[in-house]
């Protein structure tokens, strides 16, 4: 049996076939790895205690900045603690907030629990528009009914 | 009065855009019509811009009794800023894409002369239904011109964030390339509909497709600029679902790019390039979706509405449905083209676009597979850069190392050991630098070094390839200098976009590898050190701008003892949003940056003020953007080309 099809058109499609099929082969496996092994969860304080987080694990903690608990280190580091109104977790972080930041005000944290189960963040987010909170945040805390909407917009904003 | 004038534009050009869409689609058979439809392009088009002038006046003269200027103009903006918020809202970039893709139009009615009649009635058609979807909306959904009843005396201003050179003109850009492909989209309906696709359609397509993609890469790269400065994370990438929306359709649309040319130059893979043209402009849609919807959790998007988006999103089931159904139908049909070898350049550029639609498979994943694992009830995951940095990198990667041998391997049936032969120069020119950059620079990094390599095997292999057209080194320099000179604008714009490329891969990968950071809370007089350099906080002194109270720091930067540059970077506060940024100082030396952010003001140990200084040492970081620049000064070269004038098309 010839493997080499004699017909032009068998074999401009068995080509085509042979170059796309190892690149799919190679896009699909790369996809398959970097979804087991490289995306990060997102908690709120409450599911990262129900979960039981391992230390060192990357993942997302997100929920309101509590008032009163920003604390500012001559050294640059910021301690505050994230809330989802049922628990709460101790970040640190070493540099910048974001302008945005606010307490109060919803934010994501990205890092990982030491061993003392502090959230050691290597960076923080909060939304450059601040009418909105991140949408993990909103949903999570609309999941423990604990939403009390977007905030009033002003009449003139309204769409 | 103005205002309602421009509302009622707004209207006038959604009626008009109704006749454009019926004239032109019956203009195909009927060319009494044809003209009619070009007339009523020409008038949507004009028609929008009075709308969006009315909405330029009335952000200009402050009339916040239009309740788009008071959600987003303050009275102390300047100029500059309060002409940029009528693109900075939700409604207003609306009315922006509208009137691009009304733009568009008009050009194809006054440049298309070259198109055969019927063929330019139906773009203009198709291009009108498009008109006709996004103008209702706009009209209905998202009217910027709407009053208020009770005016407030003040506007709440714009987000101060956006209130940046680099930003005022990065959506005008950005739509400009985003909506360029609907011409695209438009001539392969088009051609879907006369059922027949073949190079001379090709070459009508080249130049709006190359227009598109050059703005594209414009806007995308002003777009990595403002994030660099203005963010102050001193990252330009971060794999942001709003990122990622603006960078597929540009892979698709470099992917079309390429191949065009093959049913261009060949006729073959027809069905293909006209799958690539739908495509480009669904992922357009689909970017306005994410981006505007809010969907997705980015960390900039702007002036989002979620109770929108879902018509957004019909919108582009509608129009991406019909056009990929009318494909479905129609591509059969489609003529199948010449041959090739597997060793030619249609092969190298098949596996190209293998290479680029698989690309922008994983990007289109991994951002839309934190809603699919929501959707099947899944936790709230995100996926950051890890997965892309895995998937998206050496997919490229391959691309970009076959890339140089692309242009030196003949169509139809090539020798690739012939272009691998005049590579040999551009492979060890790469490979040396790889491997100096492995062995020199500290701390050692394989991957990076490996990239760098990566960068200079572009730029080689394009020099090559320029050199090889030319003669060079092998004919009297006479012809050299003939051929210099008599080589079409398209080839030398080919050179330019691919050492662009090498120049953008050369500044990334050093960049991200070789970045050096450094934070510290410094009182006055205090010094921080980043890598060789001595940063010294001299003063910190308050400046009144015109809408913003700012803090701004004197930080003497120093090498070694020598003076280096005074940097003055700010923390703005803007009372209109109470909203404070900060203003990021760059100092240049060569290719590299120094970027220092003044942070806010905290208590230091003793109890004095101190401000958070934090600074980067940016290797390279200007190749960067001055990377994607060449690449999209290539397009804009090739756009010029003789052969791609519409008007000179109208050879068999």
């Amino acid at each position: 049996m010839k493997l080499w099809p004699t017909s032009r058109t068998a074999r401009r499609r068995l080509t085509i076939l042979l170059a796309i099929a190892p690149v799919l082969i190679l896009a699909a496996g790369l996809t398959l790895w970097g979804l087991s092994g490289s995306i990060s969860l997102f908690y709120t304080p409450a599911q990262a205690l129900a979960a039981k987080v391992e230390p060192g694990q990357a993942v997302q903690l997100g929920g309101l900045v509590e008032t009163g608990s920003v604390v500012k280190h001559p050294d640059g580091r910021v301690t505050f603690r994230v809330s989802d109104k049922e628990a709460s977790a101790t970040v640190d972080y070493q540099g910048d907030l974001p302008d945005l930041f606010r307490e109060g005000q919803g934010i994501v944290a990205e890092g990982v629990f030491d061993a003392g189960g502090v959230f050691q963040a290597t960076r923080v987010l909060a939304k450059h528009d601040e009418k909105y909170m991140p949408r993990e945040v909103a949903k999570a805390l609309k999941d423990q009914g604990d939403w009390r909407g977007d905030g009033e917009r002003p009449a003139y904003d309204k769409p | 009065m103005i205002t309602e004038l421009g509302a009622f534009a707004l209207a006038l050009a959604l009626a008009l855009s109704i006749a454009q869409s019926a004239l032109g689609l019956l203009g195909g058979r009927r060319p009494a019509l044809a003209g009619a439809g070009e007339g009523a392009a020409l008038a949507t088009f004009l028609a929008v811009a009075a709308a969006f002038s009315a909405l330029i006046v009335a952000f200009v003269t402050s009339d916040f009794s239009v309740a788009n200027v008071a959600a987003n103009s303050h009275t102390a903006k300047p100029l500059l800023y309060k002409v940029a918020g009528a693109w900075g809202s939700h409604e207003g970039s609306m009315l922006l894409w509208c009137l691009i893709l009304t733009a568009y139009g008009a050009a194809v009615a006054v440049f298309g002369k070259g198109l055969p009649a019927s063929l330019k009635s139906r773009v203009l058609g198709v291009q009108g239904l498009l008109g006709v979807l996004f103008l209702a909306y706009t009209t209905f959904a998202s009217n910027p011109l709407a009053r208020l009843i009770e005016p407030p005396i003040e506007g709440r201003s714009l987000n101060p964030l956006l209130q940046d050179p680099a930003l005022a003109a990065h959506p005008p850009f950005l739509y400009l390339g985003y909506v360029g492909f609907s011409v695209v989209f438009s001539f392969a309906v088009a051609a879907l509909i006369e059922g027949r696709v073949d190079a001379a359609w090709a070459r009508w397509v080249r130049p709006w497709t190359l227009a598109a993609w050059s703005l594209l890469t414009v806007g995308i790269t002003l777009g990595a600029f403002w994030a660099y400065y203005e963010l102050g994370w001193g990252g330009w990438w971060f794999w942001d679902p709003v990122e990622n929306a603006s960078f597929m359709p540009w892979l698709i649309g470099a992917a079309l790019l390429h191949s065009a040319i093959v049913t261009e130059k060949r006729g073959a893979l027809s069905g293909w390039t006209v799958f690539l043209a739908l495509a480009a402009f669904t992922f357009s849609m689909l970017g306005a979706f994410l981006v505007r919807s809010g969907v997705l959790t980015s960390v900039h998007a702007f002036a989002v509405d979620p109770t929108r988006g879902v018509l957004l999103l019909t919108i582009m089931a509608i129009a991406s449905g019909a056009g990929f159904a009318l494909f479905a139908w129609r591509a059969p049909a489609l003529a199948p083209g010449g041959v090739f070898a597997p060793a030619s350049r249609e092969s190298l550029i098949v596996l190209n676009n293998i290479l680029l639609t698989a690309a922008t498979a994983t990007v289109l994943l991994g951002t839309l597979f934190p809603l699919i694992r929501e959707a099947i009830g899944g936790e709230t995951v995100s996926v950051g850069p890890p997965f892309f940095n895995l998937t998206f990198v050496p997919l490229m990667a391959l691309a970009l190392m076959i890339l140089p041998l692309g242009p030196l391997t003949a169509w139809k049936r090539g020798d690739l050991r012939r272009g691998a032969d005049q590579l040999k120069v551009a492979a060890i020119v790469a490979v040396l630098a790889g491997a100096t950059a492995y062995v020199m620079v500290s701390p050692r990094k394989a991957m990076a070094s490996a990239g760098l390599a990566l960068g200079f095997w572009l730029i080689g292999g394009a020099l090559t390839e320029a050199a090889v057209r030319v003669k060079a080194f092998r004919a009297p320099w006479p012809e050299v200098r003939r051929r210099l000179t008599g080589l079409p604008r398209g080839t030398w714009g080919m050179t330019l976009a691919h050492a662009g490329l090498g120049v953008f891969t050369l500044g990334a990968c050093f960049e991200t590898a070789w970045k050096v950071e450094a934070a510290e809370a410094l009182a006055v007089g205090g010094q921080l050190r980043l890598g060789g350099y001595e940063l010294s906080l001299d003063e910190v002194g308050t400046v009144d701008g015109p809408n913003y109270l700012a803090e701004r720091g004197v930080i003497r930067v120093t090498r070694s003892g020598k003076a280096v540059c005074t940097a003055l970077p700010e923390r703005r506060f803007f009372p209109a949003g109470r909203q404070s940024t900060s203003e990021v100082a760059l100092c240049n030396r060569g290719l590299d940056q120094i970027y220092i952010v003044l942070g806010e003001r905290r208590a230091a140990a003793d109890g004095g003020p101190a401000w958070l200084v934090r600074g980067y040492f940016n290797p390279w970081v200007q190749l960067i953007f001055l990377g994607p620049l060449l690449m999209a000064l290539g397009g804009l070269l090739s756009l010029s080309d003789r052969r791609l004038r519409l008007a000179a098309g109208n050879r068999p």
